[in-house]
């Protein structure tokens, strides 16, 4: 059944879906029950499924994602809400030290089946510490992996799927696009996890993104079309794995490659991406790979993000330097 | 101070130390000069059983031969850690963290689990890992860095070891959760030290483990050194008083008794049981030996203090008591000692037979569901190996 909901709606109706499917889904974090999350994202799950399984949590993120851990060592699959990107870092040694390799050190014999869901980003006009975009931290390590979704149908689906996943899957959701309505078919599994997709065919040159930088590429393409440049634009939608298989071939096509990502470009993914792109096609590549992103300073207050965060002209400025080679 | 006070030879007790609960009567008896708290004791340094009123109910039938177990585990854990010792000095393991003087506290509280319940250590439970039938060699593979785990955490429901200390009793807290919602009686048992005591982790699972009346209990073997500093450096209270803080019982055990070790953990565990909650356990203890091989403890302490408490020491204690009460005859210590002769055979053949891992492991197990940079990475390093096998083919 195709239904048109919002992006924050759609994990709503996917993690209900899970606890429905699965018994041996809990969901837990701060604030998730009786206020359904200061984002309504779990909004109606504790009154239907019970507090034994959507879980207010005390408030110490290392606890929860510590709890987490012990949970899925007895054959639970929890989902966790970090109630913002800027709150993780208490939980990162959990998450780095313990979520990410225990299923190695064990050589196998345990898994971690635990999704960590953390809204994140800028845009909303938000205080300190609510709007940072902390992925490539966690890209860096090994045992992790990183997925974001663009858009509602991606929202539900990939949830499911990070939710079925034996391994620890950190779930970056695009708070700036909670609001923003999809179509989503709840019944056919649109693809795998960790495969990027073509939202917008074009042959002049490559804009990839993930999160909430996608509906700001798109709408670089069309400005961009208006001016008689043919962009595509490429919804990496994991950042660990990153699908470089589909990167190459968007860039095979088109010579041509622009990552934007809200997060500081320096050790960005745009880095990694543009490093790997220029080993697999530098005899393809018209131009280097450009990255559009964050600067290596602190976010910066509310009323400079619009300043801070990468937009259309910005993206366009990088467009038009790439064509310019 | 730590010393004197716990050297006394005066049976003591638990002083108000179980907070929370109620409705027991108790007596307190403290030696003088004493600045340390009273702890519960059953055997004095001199193998001299003394009545407890309140946990004796917990070791009430034990038999001799269940005693002479007890002596047995201890002996061959001592074995085994010593043994492990000269395998590093050999250069057979990187490095060796000993529980000398840490076999009472180890093995009675290990003892007093149910095959059922869960044990999450830190890096030095190997008295634990005894107790539930972990086969010593296998703790060895991580020393020697064939591994950084060699044992499957299920089949003996004994977690790896952990070396950040304190984020073990998160994992244990959650675990115990997940006991409690699947409406068993089973407990959860988490390891840690003075040390530990002080990370922030430790403290969010005393909250955790409060607010959700999880069924585990936190087992903090005071070896009084962390490294280089004193329990003093860590904290300003005792650290079982903690527990009360947080709403739950906390208690202080000597650690180098076997027998009160076994009671008070068997007491915890049946509060665990039924579903009154975690409890805190502070075993008092003594690490008579380096924090590792690597460390070298005259650098921060005396020799006098370790004297002190090599007159309380947990098997020679015992092996007093069992003396005493004939439980044992000269041929069960003359068996032991050519059963522990054995071991440290048997332990130290394995480790020099234990091959280097395949260089391919370095890409095992990163992940349950595989990942593309890893398989990526994989056929790199194999075609970077291939090369040399060419070179070689050309020769």
């Amino acid at each position: 059944m195709a239904e048109k909901m919002a992006l924050a709606k759609a994990i709503n109706e996917s993690l209900r879906r899970a606890l429905e499917s699965d018994p041996k889904v809990v969901v837990m974090g701060e604030d998730v029950g009786k206020l359904g999350g200061v984002f309504r994202v779990t909004d109606g799950l504790q009154k239907d499924f019970g507090e034994s399984r959507v879980i207010d949590t005390p408030l110490a993120e290392s606890g929860i994602v510590g709890t987490a851990i012990g949970l899925a060592l007895r054959g639970y699959r929890p989902v966790v809400e970090i109630q913002f990107d800027g709150f993780v870092f208490p939980a990162y040694d959990q998450i780095v030290t313990q979520l990410a390799k225990m299923h190695a050190r064990s050589l196998g014999k345990v898994k971690l089946p635990v999704v960590v869901r953390i809204p994140y980003g800028g845009g909303i006009g938000a205080v300190e510490h609510h709007s940072e975009s902390p992925e490539a931290l966690f890209a860096h390590v090994a045992g992790l992996k990183i997925v974001s979704p663009s858009d509602a149908s991606d929202a539900y689906w990939m949830m499911q799927q990070a939710i079925q996943s034996d391994d620890p899957v950190i779930f970056f959701e695009p708070k700036r696009r909670y609001w923003d309505k999809g179509e989503v078919n709840t019944e056919a599994i649109p693809g795998p996890l960790h495969t990027a997709r073509v939202v917008r065919e074009g042959t002049d040159l490559t804009l990839a993104a993930y999160g909430p930088m996608v509906k700001l590429c798109r709408e670089v393409a069309d400005a961009a079309a208006e001016e008689g440049r043919n962009l595509e634009v490429l919804d990496l939608r994991s950042v660990s794995p990153i699908d470089f298989d589909s990167i190459q071939a968007s860039v095979e096509k088109t010579r041509r490659l622009v990552v934007v990502h809200e997060a500081p470009v320096f050790f960005g993914s745009g880095a990694e991406i543009a490093a790997r792109i220029t080993e697999r096609c530098f005899y393809h590549l018209e131009a280097p790979v450009l990255r559009v992103g964050g600067y290596h300073a602190p976010y910066p207050p509310a009323r400079l993000e619009e300043t801070y965060l990468p937009d259309l002209d910005r993206v366009l400025d990088a467009v038009d330097r790439s064509l310019a080679y | 101070m730590t010393v004197e006070s716990t050297a006394a030879r005066t049976p003591r007790r638990s002083a108000g130390s179980k907070a929370g609960t109620t409705g027991t009567k108790r007596t307190t008896r403290t030696t003088k000069k004493s600045t340390e708290p009273a702890l519960v004791q059953l055997l004095t340094p001199e193998g001299k059983r003394v009545k407890n009123a309140e946990y004796d109910q917990y070791v009430a039938g034990i038999t001799a031969e269940e005693l002479r177990g007890l002596y047995r585990d201890m002996v061959l854990t001592r074995r085994f850690d010593a043994e492990a010792t000269s395998l590093q000095r050999q250069g057979e393991l990187g490095l060796w963290a000993s529980l000398l003087g840490q076999e009472a506290a180890q093995i009675g509280s290990g003892r007093a689990l149910r095959d059922d319940d869960y044990v999450f250590p830190t890096y030095r439970e190997h008295g634990v890992a005894w107790c539930r039938g972990v086969d010593p060699t296998n703790l060895l593979g991580m020393f020697r860095g064939v591994n950084n785990g060699g044992w499957d955490p299920n089949s003996n429901n004994f977690h790896l070891y952990t070396i950040v200390i304190g984020s073990q009793t998160l994992h244990a807290t959650g675990y115990a959760m997940g006991v409690a919602k699947d409406g068993v009686d089973s407990a959860v048992i988490a390891y840690f030290g003075d040390g530990a005591s002080s990370q922030g982790d430790v403290a969010e699972a005393f909250t955790f483990s409060a607010v959700y009346n999880a069924p585990v209990v936190f087992f903090c073997q005071n070896n009084q050194w962390a490294i280089s500093e004193p329990t003093e450096k860590q904290s300003r209270v005792p650290l079982y008083q903690r527990a009360q803080g947080y709403g739950f019982p906390g208690v202080r055990v000597d650690g180098n008794d076997v027998l009160a070790s076994l009671a008070v953990t068997k007491w915890a565990l049946e509060r665990a049981r039924a579903g009154e909650g975690p409890t805190l356990i502070e075993a008092f203890t003594y690490r008579m030996g380096a924090h590792t091989t690597s460390d070298d403890p005259t650098r921060y302490r005396g020799d006098e203090e370790r004297q002190a408490w090599e007159a309380k020491d947990p098997i020679l204690r015992l092996r007093r008591y069992l003396e005493s009460k004939k439980y044992a005859d000269e041929t069960f210590f003359e068996e032991l000692e050519s059963e522990s002769e054995a071991l440290g055979r048997r332990v130290r053949e394995a480790v020099r037979a234990m091959p280097d891992p395949d260089s391919f492991a370095i890409f095992e197990n990163v992940y349950a569901d595989g990942h593309a940079l890893v398989d990526e990475e994989r056929a790199q390093f194999a075609a970077y190996q291939a090369s040399f096998a060419d070179a070689d083919g050309g020769k």
